[in-house]
């Protein structure tokens, strides 16, 4: 009994522990955003709220969480109320078989990489509830845009972890990880580039991020699913779009450039010292760079239209990673890679 | 032959780490914003901002109620009366500038015979109540005081030029 009680505790505190950073995290990471934008369009951007605006996306929560939030007359208010909730929910929980070390992963479980998948498919149904819900004609817009292209760029991203798979032979986040051991060049970037580069702008896609951001293009739709929404609610999907870039980021850093190992590892003179040890300062730094690349895309390249973005989806994605799940199988039969290895 | 070399080509995705690179060139480019209480940009000799009845250095005022800048003015925005001083020099009772109608088009200023009504270089002012948008001859003579120096300054650097 006591044992049970102790063991759930435990658990608690370690969800806790990846859920603060992790809403901190989402709070800095508005402010970065907003940082690197403003220096790639030659401005400073924040600088007014505590020093360097370090405090802005903190006040910018206060605001939010103390303004109103405004059911519209003719929605459904329990799934306008639910919608958020089933936005966030899936992009929180896919961090628990998240990786951050060796042994600092709250659940190790054998299918991590599939639960991963599901949740993060899942949440594109707050999206079309967001939409449906608000009985708007721009939220619906929105969340019909955002449902196609979420379903038709997760196949793309699910083919781009079969490749991941086949050379890993595990679905075990951790074993995936462990698999890639051997310096920055046994990682599976440079075997499975193309599903790499796929996998990148598939996650692009997936979090409704700049330049597959449709579901929410301010110049036709206004905002999208979340038109109608305000206040503490419009923060929670605020929230879950941030919490799902940087997932995809620690994803990518996991799956395809080696998670917590060094890159380092094996070389010579710098592989003995203390940075060619794996660590949690790896998987963050590597996470960092792929969350930098979701902001510089973003302040580079236009909106994507509609059928352009079925096209790439359908037409230039699918069939790449196709025939790259292919080359992937070969390598790894032929022994150029050595599975798990 | 030539299309499949472009598709390839475009594969490679070029353009799109083209662009990157662009942005990232901006991204360490020194940056043109100006921290605005801070710093400020300069100011031409010529800004027209808010309006000052000028003095003498004697510190009589300028102005002569010849109304011309009233008459001048293209948005109606000045109203003068005037009157007889016992001294027998002609002076305005009233002086208003309706700062809501003001274009702030500097031609009463142009059109001033004596230099009494200019525009400052003064340009962050507010109002904080209804009717403060009309600047009486009391709080016209008092911004002229205020700025002298500044109006002063200014009028001799443009004079070359005008």
């Amino acid at each position: 009994m006591t044992d049970s009680v102790i063991y759930l505790l435990w658990t608690v505190i370690k969800v806790l522990m990846i859920c603060v950073p992790l809403i901190i995290a989402v709070a800095l990471y508005t402010y970065f955003e907003r940082k690197v934008i403003g220096a790639m369009q030659v401005r400073i951007g924040p600088n007014r709220v505590g020093p360097w605006g370090l405090i802005q996306p903190f006040a910018d929560v206060f605001k939010l969480l103390l303004k109103e939030i405004i059911l519209p007359a003719n929605a459904n208010k329990f799934l306008f109320v639910l919608a958020p909730v089933i936005t966030l929910a899936p992009a929180f929980a896919a961090w628990a078989v998240i990786p951050f070390d060796d042994v600092m992963v709250l659940a190790d479980v054998d299918a991590g990489l599939l639960y991963v998948l599901a949740l993060t498919s899942l949440s594109v149904y707050g999206v079309i509830i967001a939409g449906w819900a608000s009985n708007s004609k721009y939220a619906f817009l929105g969340a019909m845009r955002s449902a196609a292209q979420t379903v038709s760029y997760e196949i793309a991203l699910g083919f781009a972890l079969v490749g991941v798979m086949i050379l890993a032979g595990t679905l075990n986040l951790r074993e995936i990880v462990l698999a890639q051991q051997g310096g920055i060049l046994d990682w599976y970037w440079l075997p499975l580039f193309p599903l790499f580069i796929i996998f990148m702008i598939s996650g692009l896609a997936e979090t409704n991020r700049a330049p597959f951001d449709v579901a929410e293009g301010e110049s036709e739709i206004v905002a999208g699913f979340h038109v109608e929404y305000s206040g503490a609610a419009f923060a929670v999907f605020f929230l879950a779009e941030y919490a799902n870039m940087i997932l995809i980021s620690a994803l990518t850093a996991i799956l395809f450039a080696g998670g917590w190992l060094s890159p380092f590892q094996g070389v010579p003179v710098i592989g003995d010292t203390l940075l060619g040890q794996g660590s949690i300062l790896w998987f963050l730094a590597k996470t960092l760079v792929f969350m930098f690349m979701f902001l510089w895309y973003r302040a580079t390249f236009p909106r994507y239209r509609y059928d352009q973005i079925m096209r790439l989806g359908w037409k230039v994605l699918i069939p790449i990673t196709l025939v790259w799940v292919m080359v992937a199988a070969l390598i790894s039969v032929l022994g150029i890679v050595v599975r798990g290895a | 032959m030539k299309r499949i070399v472009e598709y390839f080509r475009s594969l490679m995705l070029l353009e799109l780490l083209a662009g990157m690179s662009l942005t990232m060139k901006y991204f360490f480019r020194p940056k043109f914003t100006i921290n605005y209480p801070e710093e400020k940009t300069p100011k031409s000799n010529r800004f027209r901002g808010l309006h000052a009845l000028r003095r003498y250095p004697n510190g009589e005022e300028r102005c002569i109620a010849c109304k011309l800048c009233e008459a001048v003015c293209p948005a109606l925005a000045i109203t003068i009366d005037s009157t007889q001083r016992e001294d027998g020099s002609r002076r305005t009772t009233k002086y208003e500038i309706d700062l809501f109608k003001c274009i702030y088009c500097g031609m009463c200023e142009e059109a001033c015979p004596v230099d009494a009504i200019v525009e400052t270089g003064f340009l962050e002012y507010h109002f904080e109540n209804r009717g403060e948008n009309i600047l009486d001859k009391e709080k016209l003579m008092a911004i002229g005081d205020r700025f002298e120096t500044e109006i002063a300054e200014s009028r001799k650097n443009d004079a070359a030029y005008r």
